[in-house]
């Protein structure tokens, strides 16, 4: 098959598209191919990134995981790296150890900073209430307020003592 | 027809047609939408539908529950053109619900790619009061069903490119001239590199002439939604920068004035156009309104047009099945009508 662009390369791209209701179907080669997008086309869409997942959570896969299946939906580590969909909350729980290097990549960053659920413990509503308080602070310090700087600043101090009351 | 939340233009409006937030979350209890039975699907949909009709709020009272499976194909695709769904949820509506309001401006999917999709669509650049509407409702469902959630993880996602906030904010962008400019890939580069993503809307990557873009934010995890929302804005009013500067420099030639008048000869004249010819010449003579080449006629009609002139929507808003030729006949008139 010859790009149907072009009309000299090889294709190698079968490209199926349906866009605002009206179906297209195309032949294209590498080039002409990333020349209409479609190379960065199939870099965003979910499926293919999917896949790349998989195969990204199959690299030097633990032995003791292929048996281990989690309790809740009873996903194994296997079926999670083949298909690069997790099963359940609780496999992040289970398959934590196998699951961070491919977090860590994805993300640069292995702690979530940022709202937190009505459920979690005090710990994290408290350290969720400094961050917010220090973010505050800068804009305050930014705007030249320096009263309310000084509050927050005290606010900061009194919340990192673990008094609770400090509101 | 109701007035949508698309059919006025907002801040920014010459380059920002909209912002969108967009948060995942899921239940404990029940495994991702991947893997769960029908059955599970449609008592998952009701908990979520329960929980807003008990929580008194008034934002609540606004939604209509909608089971995906009941739609046409051309309602469901409807909803997509509108950017209220993601094609995927249009295509396997089996088990899927969603919740909607009146204006169209808060969505919420039910098993979709995660249990719980909220999201909140606004005019212009306005991607903090976009989160708030969205952040009331997490919290609002969140005190009734308690969310999935890890300490160090955060929402817990079925897709781990979504874990920590669950939030994408996202704005849709008119960039015509850096576009002619031929920056655009440079600048897609650039943002990559600080964690952006910047791709094509309204046929993506299949047409260049449109010149809508989604600029949206990458990681989720470790960084706050007020660090992500205020990166994607100060970015944004960057790029407003550029292209302003862009648009008066091409628009100072008289054949970009030429042009933009050409396509608004054919927009007020053609009797038959179709999506993707529509949609370039408008982009066009937004280019021109935005500019004061053209004037007479709203951001506001061209940014509704825009929406309405897709197959479906149009098809829907007509009430009956139409032919490719009648359809064309039809946007062509309904263009006429509206730039008159």
């Amino acid at each position: 098959m010859i790009c149907e662009l072009c009309g000299k390369n090889q294709a190698t791209t079968h490209v199926k598209s349906m866009v605002n209701g009206e179906y297209t179907e195309m032949w294209l080669c590498p080039h002409c191919a990333k020349e209409k997008g479609f190379g960065s086309l199939f870099a965003h869409t979910a499926t293919d990134f999917s896949s790349f997942l998989g195969s990204f959570f199959g690299d030097g896969l633990p032995s003791r995981t292929s048996a281990t299946r989690c309790k809740s939906c009873g996903s194994s580590f296997a079926d999670i790296a083949r298909s690069g969909k997790v099963g359940c909350a609780d496999c992040y729980t289970n398959f934590y150890d196998e699951l961070l290097p491919s977090i860590q990549k994805i993300h640069g960053n292995i702690q979530h900073t940022g709202k937190v659920v009505a459920g979690a413990g005090a710990d994290l509503k408290l350290s969720r209430e400094i961050e917010k308080t220090r973010q505050e602070l800068a804009q305050a310090v930014k705007e030249q307020n320096f009263e309310l700087a000084a509050k927050l600043r005290d606010k900061i101090n009194d919340l990192e003592a673990g008094d609770n009351n400090a509101k | 027809m109701p007035n949508k939340w698309y059919d006025k233009n907002g801040e920014q409006g010459d380059v920002v047609i909209s912002s969108r937030i967009r948060l995942a979350r899921n239940l404990n209890g029940y495994p991702f939408p991947h893997l769960m039975s029908l059955q599970q699907k449609n008592e998952l949909a009701n908990k979520v539908k329960d929980a807003l009709d008990n929580s008194n709020s008034y934002i609540a009272s606004t939604f209509k529950f909608i089971n995906m499976a009941q739609l046409s194909a051309t309602e469901a695709n409807s909803l997509v053109e509108r950017h209220l769904v993601s094609p995927a949820f249009a295509g396997d509506r089996s088990g899927r619900y969603l919740l909607l309001t009146e204006d169209e401006s808060i969505s919420i999917m039910l098993n979709e790619e995660d249990h719980i999709r909220i999201q909140v669509l606004s005019d212009g650049l306005s991607l903090k009061q976009a989160y708030d509407v969205a952040d009331k409702i997490d919290t609002l469902l969140d005190n009734a069903l308690g969310f999935a959630f890890h300490e160090k993880l955060g929402y817990l996602t079925q897709c781990p490119t979504n874990l920590g906030t669950g939030l994408r904010a996202s704005v849709m962008l008119h960039l015509p001239a850096l576009q002619s400019g031929g920056v655009i890939n440079r600048l897609e580069d650039n943002l990559s590199k600080i964690g952006l993503t910047l791709r094509g809307t309204f046929g993506e990557g299949t047409d260049a002439q449109v010149g809508m873009y989604q600029l949206s934010n990458q990681v989720t995890l470790g960084l706050s939604e007020e660090t992500a929302i205020e990166n994607l804005q100060s970015v944004t009013m960057q790029i407003i920068g550029n292209e302003r500067d862009a648009r008066n420099e091409i628009c100072k030639r008289l054949d970009t004035q030429d042009y933009i008048m050409r396509c608004l000869g054919k927009l007020k004249y053609a009797l038959l156009m179709s999506t993707k010819e529509a949609q370039s010449l408008l982009s066009a003579v937004r280019l021109g309104v935005a500019q004061g080449i053209v004037n007479g006629i709203s951001l506001d009609t061209l940014n509704s047009l825009l929406v309405e002139l897709q197959p479906n929507t149009l098809t829907l808003n007509e009430g009956k099945e139409l032919s490719p030729q009648d359809r064309d006949k039809l946007r062509a008139e309904l263009i006429k009508e509206q730039l008159k």
